[in-house]
Parts: structure tokens; sequence; C-alpha cells
């Protein structure tokens, strides 16, 4: 890809103006373009806005899309932070767009937002996930339990509930994957969001599948490759500790316990 | 163009979708399409739970959850299906436990229930335990779990397939309507597809979208509903919306009825617990007409919060801090990330926020699709938010969707895939993109003056405005004229992207015209919903009227010989079996 230029700006209509306690700011979002039917190389465009900077990052995307220029391109669907389409790189940091209030970027000073790395960009901001979503299949991410099934429930204690619980909350958003230096240099790794997926179940006492999802990690693409960044932590929009819950894959690994 | 050929095709990946694709991927060769990969769908937004008598922490029946289904909405329900409905409640828990999902348990290590709205022992005694749940993310539970078994199953997904287009074939011999395929648009390369089918299942998802303040997803735009609708079917009871009542305030983004469950009080800007006037017994938890109402009656009066006292508080500050974090984790993130306040000390701004359809594609208790009153499109079936068996009636009571999803999703993969089993393809019919064809190339060469982001706004401030908690004839008169206006209007939308590869402009703006041709139908049936009943409020009748309106709206689109369209309104009986219509108290 070229070196970043900025070739071309837009400019949305200002709101109505004459209101002295108008929240509006006028911000600007520096937005990495790429679009192969257009143009083989990738290239930065800048959008002034006018908005409320108790807005989300989406809103302003939508903005410029809906106002300024039509064909900018993202995903999105909820716009609250649970079904995980639009992670991406705002500020270099990897970030749901609809969970990112522009008043806590520093909004005086232009706004990034580029596609998420490590995933090949397929227009602007929207990655091909096939290779995320398949690294989350070879974990074999679903209850495995032998025997005969119980008419009633399966009984868990409380207790055994509790110590799965972080990792059942991933939206499977790629934040944390595509935030790893591992990741980015060899796309074969796992990477956290897989073995998040993995934990989940080999840490839920109903399951009997462990031991296989263990020897699945244990490849040479799997836990190992972890160096510890903690950036998957820092990136997760749902709070999960992901780097622990390598840690104790890891650890499990190493005693058979879990 | 592509052709493919599948014994099922589910449309949708969501629940509905998911659930329906576990068991027909058993049977047949299915294939999902779905607009969303599939862990994106608008089930993950669910938070407060699922209903089943389990009895798990107190005494409960299947019966009492009929009864107060029936009577949650408003006696328009059909009574024969809400006893299928609660009665399989509980195998369809108990399967979803069986898949792992990972429910909250009770100290004996049971799934563990909480209270919810409308759901009571003994036919309205005292609010009952019936909702199993995981934490406030239930329907992230349900849609995560539904995946990892479809992964399991290897279910074969289309993921970002736009389905546009439903293609029925006349049988020359008995002159029924067959289902023949539907038509897809993939986003990546803009390239159309048809997807010849036995058996056709849509599980598209709701149509929140337009309304402003709303729960929905952008994605949430009805394109199932138009897509049969167009193609001659009905559509049924549109003009019932359930307006949850507690959106955060402006945004619409949910606070989950489990927060009242726990304990959360309403409050006006007098500090005063106003349910109870309203609803002196199941108070906060009477169910959502009623407490959308009662909040929007104090906001009338003046007791509103806030400077423009235009919303009113769901108090959570007297609960435990631990128990907001065990139980009610993610709204209280909500409050905090959307709204910068605090909940362990600071009530919440909220104001009621369009949740859901409770009309639809109408279809009987094996998720068949009716043409009219009584024919069933042979091979076509629909389950989920996008129909209507109908269980909800006139309103819906919260945590019945989930379960809905769950067994109608459960029965319409079984019957699908049996009927795909027995039966041959029908014909495609000639040029059977075309309809598809000519749309998407209208939209990519118009040049008219119009923008999709205008006409949508405009739409959705007029729903906003005229046919949401409290309506008139006037209102929704004004409604009516004003979607005619954008109907023409729309004729001249031009877009901005003329691109092949993931063009989302595009989409929205064929997404808007289903939109605009489903808020027509639900006007006009509202209009014509002389009485008031469960979602649907008519101040000029304010009462319900068994009479004249004990019946079922069935919508059909008409198109004259010169082109022009029109709405036909029908009527459909209410299947009535053991439970006669009372008034409804909470
Ligand atoms: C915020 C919120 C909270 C809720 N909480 C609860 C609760 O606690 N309990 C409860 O019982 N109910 C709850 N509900 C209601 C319930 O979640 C929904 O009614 C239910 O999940 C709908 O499921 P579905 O499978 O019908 O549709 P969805 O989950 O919306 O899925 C629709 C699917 O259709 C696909 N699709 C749509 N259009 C097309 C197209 N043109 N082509 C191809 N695919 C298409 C989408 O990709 C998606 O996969 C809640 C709803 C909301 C909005
Ligand atoms: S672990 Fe967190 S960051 Fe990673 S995919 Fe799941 S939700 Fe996204
Ligand atoms: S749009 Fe759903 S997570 Fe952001």
């Amino acid at each position: 890809m070229a070196t970043p230029t900025l070739e071309k700006s837009g400019k949305a209509p200002e709101p109505e103006a004459g209101f002295a306690d108008s929240p509006y700011i006028t911000a600007t979002f520096r937005i990495r373009r790429f679009n192969p039917e257009v143009s083989e190389d990738a290239q930065w465009q800048d959008f002034q806005i006018s908005i409320d900077p108790k807005e989300r990052v989406l809103d302003a995307l939508h903005k410029i899309k809906w106002e300024v220029d039509g064909t900018l391109t993202f995903r999105r669907s909820c716009a609250h932070g649970i079904c995980g389409s639009d992670a991406m790189r705002i500020n270099g940091k990897n970030r749901l767009a609809c969970k990112t209030l522009i008043k806590d970027l520093s909004p005086e000073k232009p706004i990034t937002v580029e596609a998420i790395k490590g995933l090949t960009v397929l227009k602007d901001l929207v990655v091909d996930m096939d290779p995320f979503f398949q690294a989350y299949r070879d974990v074999m991410p679903f209850l495995i339990t032998k025997g005969n099934e119980p008419t009633r429930e399966r009984l868990q204690s409380a207790e055994d509930r509790e110590r799965f619980d972080d990792t059942t909350k991933c939206i499977l958003c790629a934040a944390c994957t595509s935030s790893c230096p591992v990741f980015w240099n060899d796309g074969q790794y796992f990477g956290p969001a897989a073995i998040v997926n993995a934990h989940r179940f080999i840490f839920d006492s109903r399951d009997e599948g462990g031991e296989q999802r263990l020897e699945i990690l244990n490849d040479r693409d799997g836990v190992w490759r972890c160096r510890t960044t903690f950036n998957c932590t820092d990136a997760c929009p749902r709070g999960i500790e992901v780097t622990k819950a390598i840690q104790e894959v890891k650890r499990a690994l190493i005693t058979r316990r879990f | 163009m592509q052709i493919h050929k599948y014994d099922t095709v589910i449309v949708g990946a969501g629940g509905a979708g998911m659930r329906a694709a576990i068991e027909s991927t058993k049977r047949s060769r299915t294939a999902v399409l779905t607009k969303l990969y599939p862990t994106r769908s608008h089930t993950g937004a669910a938070q407060g739970g699922m209903a089943a008598a389990l009895a798990n922490v107190e005494e409960d029946n299947w019966e009492w959850h009929t009864f107060d289904t029936i009577k949650g909405g408003d006696y328009l329900v059909d009574q024969d299906a809400a006893e299928i409905l609660a009665k399989e409640a509980i195998d369809s828990v108990l399967d979803l436990e069986k898949m792992g999902l990972p429910f909250n348990r009770t100290p004996e290590g049971r799934i563990d229930q909480r209270r919810f709205g409308g759901h009571s022992r003994n036919h309205g005694e005292a609010p009952v335990r019936r909702s199993c749940y995981a934490s406030d993310r239930t329907g992230h539970m349900i849609l995560q779990t539904l995946y990892q078994n479809c992964v399991k199953e290897g279910v074969e997904f289309f993921n970002e397939f736009y389905v546009l287009d439903l293609l029925l074939q006349e049988d020359p011999e008995t002159g029924v309507r067959k289902s023949a395929g539907v038509v897809a648009y993939e986003l990546a390369t803009g390239e159309i597809h048809v997807f010849q089918a036995k058996a056709i299942i849509f599980a598209s998802g709701g149509t929140g979208k337009f309304f402003k303040v709303t729960s929905n997803a952008h994605t949430l735009t009805g394109d199932g509903q138009a897509a049969a609708y167009r193609r001659g079917l009905p559509l049924e009871d549109m003009e019932f919306f359930q307006f949850h009542p507690t959106g955060i305030w402006r945004m619409g983004i949910l606070l989950t009825e489990g927060a009242r469950g726990e304990g959360g009080i309403l409050r006006n800007k007098d500090g005063e617990r106003f349910m109870e006037k309203y609803a002196p017994v199941m108070k906060d938890l009477a169910s959502r007409d009623v407490v959308s109402r009662s909040i929007y009656t104090e906001i009338r009066e003046g007791r509103g919060c806030g400077p423009e006292g235009d919303h009113v508080y769901l108090d959570l500050t007297h609960l435990p801090p631990e128990q907001l974090d065990a139980k009610l984790p993610d709204i209280t993130e909500f409050a905090r990330t959307y709204l910068g306040i605090e909940p362990y000390t600071d009530p919440i701004p909220i104001q009621p926020t369009a949740h859901y359809a409770m009309g639809g594609i109408p279809t009987n208790v094996r998720g068949e699709v009716l043409a009219d009153n009584t024919t069933v499109v042979p091979g076509l079936y629909a389950a989920g938010e996008v129909a209507c068996v109908s269980v909800h009636g006139a309103n819906r009571l919260g945590t019945n969707s989930l379960l809905d999803i769950n067994v109608f999703g459960k029965r319409s993969g079984i019957a699908a895939a049996e009927y795909s089993a027995k039966n041959d393809y029908v014909d495609l019919p000639e040029n059977p993109a075309q309809l598809v064809v000519d749309q998407v190339e209208r939209l990519r060469n118009s040049t008219g003056g119009e923008r999709v982001a205008t006409l949508r706004l405009e739409l959705q401030e007029c729903m906003d405005a005229n046919v949401m908690v409290f309506r008139t004839e006037q209102t929704i008169k004004t409604a009516v004229d004003k979607i005619a206006e954008l109907r023409k209007r729309y004729l001249d939308v031009s877009i901005q992207d003329k691109g092949k590869r993931f063009n989302t402009d595009l989409l929205e703006a064929i997404e808007l015209g289903n939109l605009l041709d489903l808020a027509e139908v639900m006007a006009t049936s509202a209009l014509a919903r002389k009485e008031s009943r469960g979602g649907h409020y008519r101040e000029d009748y304010p009462n319900r009227d068994d009479v004249n309106f004990m019946r079922h709206t069935m919508a059909y689109r008409e198109v004259a010989d010169d082109g022009t369209e029109s709405i036909r309104l029908d009527y459909k009986p209410v299947v009535q079996t053991r439970y006669q219509p009372m008034e409804r108290k909470y």
C-alpha cells in the first residue's frame, strides 16, 4: 500500500447555528479509505463535521456516510457494543466505534479511524473476517459431553458456573486478535479470541472435551505463541481478562488440571 | 447470476433461524442466508431472560404461563398457539442447557429463575419467578450457544447475503401458489444469487427501524415481511408494536425489565413511585403497554424529569452494588458508557422505546405461512419476530420472544425439512432475478435529488410523533399522508456509491423501501382498528371492543391494472379455547 496522503476532503452541512450553548463541536475524522474498484492504493481522507461530542464514533461515521460521502463503508448493527460488528482502530487503538464517545478521544485533534490490522482489508473499514471465524471453529467451540443425557438440566454449582463467566461474554469482535503483534506477524496463530472461546469450554464443569481442545492449543500455532503483551486485554470492549484466560489455558496444559 | 439448489433454505441466522437450522441440517441439505454474520444478529441484544414454567424456585406450571400470555396479549392471542408455547417452553430451555447454555444457577445447581413483567402465579395473584436467565445477556448466550451448535452440526452459512425477493410459482393444475426459491444479493461482490429450494423458512427478524427511538439494531428493517408482502402474501396485526418502558432517554438503548424484576423502581420528578397508582398489584412489573402509557401520562401531566420534563427515572440506587454487578452488569455499564451516570448512586433517565413487532407474516403452529385466513403456501415457513403465529396477540410479555424463537424455530425447522424430504422442487419462474435486478439497477442509475438518510429520518420522526404509545385518528392520518409523500419521494432517491463491492449505500436504500412499505401497512391497519388493545392505544377509542375487533388484521397489497398500489384489509378470527376475555388489570 502507498504512503498515506491527504488527497480528498469532505465537509458536512453545519447544524442550525445561533445557540450559544450549542453542544456541537467541529471535529476532524481522518479515515483510511481503500476501495480496489477505484484504486489499488489506500489513502487517508479528512472529514470535518459538526457533532455533539457525547455522541459515538459510530454516529460520526453515519453522519459522514449519510450527509457527505455515501461510499464510506463500515459494518455495524446493534450500535451499543453487543453485536461485535464495528471493531476498528481509532486513534491507533482497537475499539468498537459504537462504544467510543467522541469526547473521550481529544477531539480537538484529528481522530484517526482505520480498519483493524492483521486481516485483509476489503473496503474502507471492512476486513475479511473468515480467517478469524475459522480459528474460532478450529478450537471446537461447543459443549462436548459423553454418556447419556439427563432428562432435566445438568446440575452445575453457582461457583462452577462463575469459573468461566468472564469468557462467556465474548462477542467475537476481533478487537483482541487484531491488536496482537504475534497475529500481525503470523496469521496462522489462533489468536486470543479463539483461545478465549476454548477457555469458555475448558473451564465449564459440564464439558468433557477439554483434553481434545488442549491438544489443539498445544499446537505450534497455539497458546505458546502468546508473548503476554496484554494488547488483547486492553482492546477487549467486553472487559474480558483475555491475557489471564490465555495464562489459565497454558497452566492447564502444564498441569492437565482444569 | 448464480443459481444454487438446496432442499431447505433459511433466511436469517438469529435465534429463530439458527434453531431451525440445527433441526433442518440434520434432516435435509440446508443453506442459511444471512445479511449479518450469525453472531451479529439482534437476538444477541436480548437481556432479560426466557420464560418457562420450570418451577425451579417456586411453584409454577405451564397453564399459568398460558393464561398470562393470553391476558398479556389482551386476548388477541391464538390460544392453541399460546398453549404450545408454554408447554414446549420447558423442553426448549432444557434443550439449550444441554447444548451448553450457561444459565445462572440456584444454590442447588438448577437453572435459576427471576420475575418478569406480566408473569404471575395462579392467574394474576402475584409475580412469579419464571424467567430463566444468564446474567443480563441471555440473548447473547442463546445466540452464541446456537451458533456453537451450528458449528458442531456443520450448518452451511452464506454470510452477508441479503435476501431481497421471494419466488412463488402457481401450480398449473391446482392454482395454488408454492414456494420456489429466494433471490439474494451478495454484499462482498454485488452479485445476484438465486436459491432454488423445496422449503424456505423466513427468520429475518423485526422491523423496528421505522421508529427513531428504538431498541432495535440498524439492520432490523423488515426485509422478510416486505418481500412476502410484495408477493401478495398478507401481513397480520401490523398495528401492534410494543413500546418498551425503559429505553435510555433519547437513545432508545434497552434497559431490561429484569432491572425492575430485581427490584428497580420507576419514579417521576417528585420521586414518587407512580406505578402504584396505575397497577396496584403488579406495580412496576405490570405489562409493558400499561407501564409505557403510565410513563407518558406522567410526562404529559407535567411530572416528567429534566428541563424539558420528557423522561422519568429508573431507580436502582436502593439495590446493593453486588446485586447490580452480579445480575445487571451490562445495563449498568450502558448507563456509565452512554450517559456518564453511576447507577449505584444515581437514577437513570429513561423513556419508552420502540421494541418489538407483534405482527408479521401469518403462520399456523407448524410455522407454515398462510396465503389468506386458512390456505397455507406449500413449502413456505416463517418463525421468530418476522412471523405472527400469533402467540403475542396485542402485546408480548417479556421473555416470551426468546421462547417463541426457540419453540417455533425448532418446529419450523423440523416441518420444513420433512416437507423437503417428501416434495419435489418447483420450477423457477422465468427470469427469476428480474425484480431484484431492476431494483438494484434503478437505484444505481438514479440521478434523483432525494437522499436515503433524509427520507429515513423524516419517516422515523413521523412514526415517533404519530403512531407510538398514544394514537388518534388524526395522528394516524397525518402519518398515512406523510408516508404516502415519502413513498413518492423515494422514487427520486439516488445513491452515491455506484460500485459492486460492499455497497452498503445501495442496501440502505433498499432497506428504506422496505421500511416505507411496512410503515404504510402499520399505519393503515392502525387507522382501521377503532379500539384500544395491548400495544395499540387509541385515545379516541380508549376501550377494548371485543364485539367489533376481537379479530386479527390481515393486510394485502393490491395492484390495480393501471399499476396503482393500495392496501386491502381483511380480518381473521382469533382462536379461543378455554380462556374467556376479561378486563385486563394488573
Ligand atoms: C434490546 C432487546 C432486548 C430484548 N430482550 C428480550 C428478552 O429479554 N427476552 C425476550 O424474550 N425477548 C427479548 N427481546 C426480543 C427478542 O430478542 C427478539 O424478538 C428475538 O431475538 C428475534 O429473533 P429473530 O431470530 O426472530 O431475529 P434476529 O435475531 O433479529 O435475527 C434476524 C436475522 O435475519 C437476518 N436477516 C434480516 N434481513 C435479512 C435479509 N434481507 N436477508 C438475509 N438475512 C436477513 C439477519 O442477518 C439476522 O441473522 C429483546 C429485543 C431487543 C431489541
Ligand atoms: S475476547 Fe473481547 S476483544 Fe476478543 S473477540 Fe471476544 S469480545 Fe472481542
Ligand atoms: S454496532 Fe454492534 S458492537 Fe458496535
